[in-house]
């Protein structure tokens, strides 16, 4: 489903800022493959996904989804394979829009905008049953302005809009670090039951080693740029946070010093 | 009673700016994009509006050719700002100095004047009952149309990407495309209101643009402070601007019949919108931000 081949990409290239920060990653997910992703400051997680999605061209290698080559395809076309949720809840909506209006904008990704109504009343029927299943009671306020709901609502209304069309591939961006404990569970939840509802192929940034271990069928975790521990199936299953830090040490020949992912 | 006597030429006026601040409405609120193009293209409405009627050409198509000119200089800063990657602003001053001398040009001269007595126009001073009937129904045509257009899936696109960018490239949106789209129209509104004004005042002058995104901003403002309350409406947000052009010439009638020098107008118009583009900022300085529903 996605083909990540040799891609390297290097920031502020000849500057004392220079940073590597994509170094030979290979990755290949398949179809139906759930996969978390973690990863101390700087390993890359959030480049890796940004090289998929087409923010920059990366300095070398190939980007292949669904058997199409997309490295030099630009982001918004690259958008009809995709959809994506990001860390800060502002960036997935558009605030001065209503909620069926950025529902109805994620309808029609990857197809041409004409000048047919933004949002028919077909659509506010659809998107009216699709609300109710978050039970936060948005469903009642379709045309309320995105801008007034909270990080959470807004991130479950982001998730809606990402799998909107059945994706080839879904982008989760640390999408609850910003959220109160308590909603990021609760949207957490949420993005298992649509990723399961729709056997999405998703790559899941979480900078939380147990939602990692928990969430997926797949773990990945990233150090300077390249993929260094690799588990699935039963093994991850039977994965621990302790168990991850061995891993880890053992690997990259480091001590694990991002403390925040040891602590959560 | 001289006031009186000024007050139907203050509320045509005040509309054919309220045209204009229909324009600007769409690159400042809706794509935040402050477009200083307007300065210029306002201008080349009315001069070609002028040049045309002059040598005898229909009213209604010089309007059209200047409409269709507006958006040729609203395509022009979008691209400088797209494709060449220069910031909003500057992308208007360059457009703005490139329409000097393209109006100056157009004229073949800094001023031309366009004698209603002479030639059919559509509006004009010296007949303000017509004028501020025609002057409502453009500003009706010109609403229905836009309510209209941002409602499609075009018009929606556009929206987003003045509201946000990244949000709208991971939706398949071409933001690039769309911030020339709304910069086309715009102008092309712009100029439309240039033609009119032409007409009204009977003179296209190579001059006349200059703060015009000033003007249109106070007419923003004025009408978004007077009206913002009564509803969220796209349609009635387009017909605040034209209200608050009116108000807006209402009081610069007003001012000048109380006796003050019509050189300070511009500063006086300038340091109003000054005032109200600050309110916002301090507010949210001084006041904790509203808690937010939990999800």
């Amino acid at each position: 489903m996605l083909e990540i081949k040799h891609v390297y990409k290097t920031f502020n290239p000849g500057t004392i800022n220079e940073k590597v920060a994509l170094n030979d990653l290979s990755l290949t997910l398949y179809n139906g493959d759930f996969v978390t992703v973690i990863g101390g400051n700087g390993a890359g997680k959030s480049t890796m996904l940004n090289a998929v999605s087409g923010v920059w061209k990366p300095d070398g290698g190939k980007i292949i989804i669904d058997g199409k080559d997309v490295t030099s395809m630009p982001e918004y076309k690259r958008a009809k394979f995709l959809g994506r949720v990001f860390q800060d809840p502002m960036m997935g909506t558009a605030a001065d829009m209503s909620i069926e209006e950025n529902l109805a904008l994620a309808k029609r990704r990857g197809k041409r905008r004409s000048l047919s109504w933004g949002v028919t009343g077909k659509e506010r029927k659809e998107f009216k049953e699709l609300l109710s299943q978050l039970e936060l009671g948005l469903e009642n306020r379709m045309t309320s302005k995105v801008g007034l709901l909270s990080g959470g609502q807004r991130q479950a209304i982001t998730l809606l809009m990402a799998a909107m069309n059945k994706p080839k591939l879904l982008l989760l961006d640390e999408h609850t670090a910003a959220l109160d404990p308590k909603t990021a569970e609760k949207v957490l939840n949420i993005s298992d039951s649509i990723i399961k509802e729709n056997n999405l192929t998703t790559l899941m940034i979480t900078h939380n080693m147990r939602d990692a271990i928990r969430h997926g069928n797949r773990l990945i975790m990233l150090h300077e740029g390249r993929i260094i521990i690799d588990v699935s199936g039963e093994e991850k299953m039977n994965l621990t946070v302790e168990d991850l830090l061995e891993m880890f040490n053992k690997a990259s020949g480091d001590e694990f010093t991002n403390d925040r992912a040891i602590l959560s | 009673m001289g006031l009186l006597n000024a007050m139907p030429g203050a509320i045509a006026q005040g509309m054919i700016w309220g045209i204009m601040a229909i324009g600007l409405y769409i690159s400042y609120k809706i794509l935040d994009f402050a477009d200083l193009t307007v300065d210029g293209s306002i201008c080349t409405g009315a001069a070609v509006c002028a040049m045309l009627v002059t040598s005898g050409v229909n009213v209604w198509a010089a309007m059209a050719v200047s409409l269709v000119a507006g958006m040729i200089a609203g395509f022009v800063t979008g691209i400088l700002h797209t494709l060449l990657g220069i910031p909003p602003i500057l992308s208007g001053i360059l457009t703005q100095l490139m329409l000097w001398s393209v109006n100056l040009k157009i004229m073949g001269k800094a001023n031309q004047a366009l004698n209603a007595r002479q030639f059919k126009v559509v509006v004009t001073q010296l007949n303000k009952g017509s004028t501020i009937l025609a002057l409502v129904l453009f500003c009706i045509v010109i609403i229905a149309i836009l309510y209209w257009f941002f409602g499609t899936e075009l018009g929606c696109a556009i929206r987003a990407t003045g509201n946000n960018l990244n949000m709208s490239r991971a939706q398949g949106i071409n933001t690039k495309f769309n911030i020339v789209l709304a910069l086309t129209v715009s102008n092309g509104i712009v100029a439309l209101a240039g033609a009119l004004l032409a007409q009204y005042s009977g003179a296209a002058d190579i001059n006349m643009g200059r703060g015009a995104i000033v003007i249109g901003l106070a007419a923003i403002i004025i009408g978004n402070a007077l009206l913002s309350k009564i509803s969220d409406n796209f349609a009635v947000k387009l017909f605040s601007a034209v209200f608050g052009g009116i108000i807006y010439y209402i009081v610069y009638q007003s001012v000048i019949y109380m006796g003050l020098d019509p050189d300070l107008l511009k500063m006086l118009s300038a340091i109003v919108v000054a005032i109200f583009l600050a309110v916002p900022y301090w507010k949210k300085q001084f006041t904790k931000p509203k808690k937010k529903e939990d999800a």
